[in-house]
């Protein structure tokens, strides 16, 4: 029998690494359990029981609450308005972003302006943007209904038009046929307000990924015989393709979590034709009859629906993403 | 037919020349050299041929076209850039076949092209991989099958080996010969690598500070460089350079440098005397000073202030009346530190400069 192994060898190495990494890690890992991990936790717990405004009584009612809240028309409802408002910020912010950065990338005297003027927006607070837009889309002071019957438009309710078959019983169907037909003013004000929102951001942002893009790339296409849009086509577009997933995947976490300025232009009206999930969970939650089970099971079907999004977003585009 | 010809080309980029009044014909098929230290404008000047930047002064001809306000496309020329200017998404047969589908070739045709060209550079196994799996190497000659896909006319060639390891440019060096030889093409090859350019020139142009210093081939700018700016810049190690003024010494011309009277050849005095310089540079190559040279030769007496040995041959420092000059000796000779030493030099070696023009003075 030898004599005993010095004291740290009795412990496997990947053992005695984790002890050595766990003080580096007790900092962020507090701050995420306290702020992360047990929200998370109590939301789950707090899904199994029906309470009272402040939670002095309480019954346990099982996985009855989940079953209840998310197969309810309302929360159907409101999975498509966020869906749909998604939709409406992402797209165009977007594209109104690449559009802006590409301006913004041309070497003109003077260009340093221009690029401070298209990612103002970003500078400008949620509550800021929100009245600037309530002004104008005001139905008789605005001036986009101005602008509307200059052109010989008719005025739109901007704020107060829910349009859509939205409310009870509306199938995904109704609202699909009907995005057409009858347009949600509301959560089209809701979505331009936003996407004026964003701009700023998505244009700092896809001009950060233009510029990294070597001059070189395009001297050989154009000696290549490429002209512009072939430019655009086979060298911008491939090269910027990380940066617009980013902002892809930025801009759809954004759309979910949109708060500020539904709040300030619409409450999430008329009848629920802008009530995002956010939204519905902080009225659910925080609105008379203060109902914070079922606000719970929003929240983490908020949470499930981010991370599938996102995850799906990594699988499908993430994969035809060129990265250098 | 593809002449290059640049007929008093400048480029002012705000208030800074990058390139003044370059009048300079590359013929046909030629593979000419433009060389130059950083910043002497030799980039900008084929910049300027390939239609990536606009002359302010001055027109490009190509063959007998004048070229200056036709876009890059239509120049029929290839470049081949220093980072080489992969697209990295696409693979090397789509990096290949890019400037043919941009010019509308058939499909058969694009495929037939690119095979012919990874065939000619020995990289038929690569047409699969990104640029981002391939190595220095590799990636230049995907850069090359770019550009002779398309058989252009002439061939501009930035700085290409410059980012390859020195045994693979050694190698680059002479395919391009190779490839220069079968493509018939004119190649214009921008380097600041002397080396490279009097192995690959016919003929090659030193640039300095936006201004064309001499042209001729490789031997003739080498043997007889034209101002003192060319004498130092090619060579290496570069050419020695002694402050010197003309002397009489027993009635024949000489010139006095580092102390001693360095009889001059009379051709080369009756030159000198006709210059009227009277401060003068005086140049000798490294190859020609060693320990003992025949009849007649001017002898230096001097220390050793350093010796480096390159294994083939011995780059020999020996310090003389506050200057010093440097010696390529035998690598069998025995040569300390601290020595004293002797260096011997033929008076027809010795090359003159007229200190105030910077001008050579001789044949």
């Amino acid at each position: 029998m030898s004599a005993a192994a010095p004291a740290r060898r009795l412990l496997p190495r990947p053992v005695r690494e984790f002890l050595v990494a766990l003080p580096f890690l007790i900092p962020s890992l507090f701050l995420f359990g306290a702020f992360v991990f047990y929200p998370l936790g109590k939301s789950v717990y707090l899904g199994f029981f029906i309470s009272n405004p402040f939670r002095t009584r309480q019954i346990y009612v099982g996985f009855d609450q989940y079953r209840d809240v998310l197969t309810s028309s309302d929360f159907a409802t409101t999975l498509v308005v966020t869906g749909t408002f998604t939709l409406y910020t992402v797209v165009p912010a977007l594209a109104i972003g690449t559009f802006l950065a590409i301006i913004a990338n041309q070497k003109l005297p003077g260009i340093v302006i221009f690029r401070t003027i298209f990612s103002s927006t970003l500078a400008a607070s949620v509550a800021i943007s929100a009245v600037f837009w309530l002004v104008l889309l005001h139905p008789s002071l605005g001036v986009l209904n101005d602008g509307f019957e200059a052109i010989g438009l008719p005025r739109v309710n901007w704020l107060a038009d829910g349009g859509w078959a939205v409310g009870e019983r509306a199938t995904a169907w109704d609202v699909f046929a009907a995005w057409f037909i009858d347009p949600n003013w509301a959560l089209i004000s809701v979505s331009l307000a936003t996407v004026w929102m964003n701009i700023g951001l998505f244009t700092i942002i896809v001009l950060a990924g233009l510029q990294t893009i070597p001059d070189e790339l395009y001297e050989s296409a154009r000696i290549d015989g490429a002209g512009r849009w072939s430019e655009f086509w086979h060298v911008t577009l491939p090269m910027l393709s990380p940066t617009l997933f980013f902002a892809s995947v930025v801009g759809m976490i954004f759309a979910f979590q949109s708060f500020g300025q539904i709040q300030i232009l619409t409450q999430g009206g008329p009848a629920d034709a802008s009530k995002v999930l956010l939204f519905s969970i902080f009225q659910t939650g925080f609105e008379p009859p203060f109902r914070v089970g079922a606000a719970s099971v929003q929240a983490l079907a908020l949470f499930v629906i981010m991370l599938g999004l996102t995850l799906a977003q990594f699988r499908l585009i993430g994969g035809r993403v060129f990265y250098r | 037919m593809a002449r290059v010809f640049f007929e008093g080309i400048t480029k002012r980029f705000g208030d800074v020349y990058a390139v003044r009044d370059l009048t300079l014909e590359v013929q046909d098929e030629e593979f000419f050299v433009l060389l130059g230290p950083s910043g002497c404008g030799k980039t900008t000047a084929l910049r300027i041929v390939a239609g990536l930047e606009e002359p302010s002064e001055g027109d490009i001809h190509i063959g007998d076209r004048v070229v200056t306000e036709v876009p890059a496309k239509d120049r029929d020329l290839a470049m081949v850039f220093q980072n080489y200017a992969l697209y990295p998404h696409m693979s090397v047969y789509d990096n290949i076949a890019f400037g043919l589908r941009m010019r509308k070739h058939s499909k058969d045709e694009i495929d037939r092209l690119v095979r012919d060209a990874v065939a000619t550079l020995g990289i038929a196994e690569l047409l699969k991989r990104k640029p981002g799996q391939l190595s220095g190497g590799q990636r230049q000659r995907v850069a090359l099958g770019r550009a002779i896909v398309r058989r252009p006319q002439v061939f501009l060639m930035d700085e290409p080996l410059s980012n390859l390891d020195s045994k693979m440019r050694v190698q680059m060096r002479s395919e391009l010969i190779r490839l220069h030889r079968e493509l018939g093409a004119t190649f214009i090859y921008v380097t600041h690598d002397q080396v490279e350019a009097m192995t690959m020139g016919a003929r090659l142009a030193v640039l300095n500070e936006g201004r064309l210093q001499q042209v001729g081939t490789p031997q003739d700018v080498y043997d007889r460089p034209e101002n003192l700016f060319v004498a130092a810049f090619i060579g290496s190690p570069a050419m020695n350079l002694l402050d010197a003024e003309p002397a009489q010494v027993d009635g024949k011309a000489c010139v006095r440098a580092g102390g001693v009277d360095v009889a001059l050849p009379d051709a080369l005095a009756k030159q000198l005397e006709a210059s009227g310089a009277s401060s003068l540079v005086m140049g000798v190559r490294p190859e020609h000073l060693d320990l003992s040279v025949k009849e007649p030769a001017v002898t230096f007496e001097g220390k050793v202030d350093l010796v480096e040995s390159l294994g083939s041959e011995q780059h020999i420092t020996v310090a003389i009346n506050g200057n010093s000059l440097i010696a390529r000796i035998a690598a069998s000779e025995k040569i300390e530190h601290g020595a004293s030493f002797q260096l011997a030099v033929a008076p027809q070696h010795v090359q003159l400069f007229n200190a105030s023009t910077k001008e050579r003075i001789g044949p």
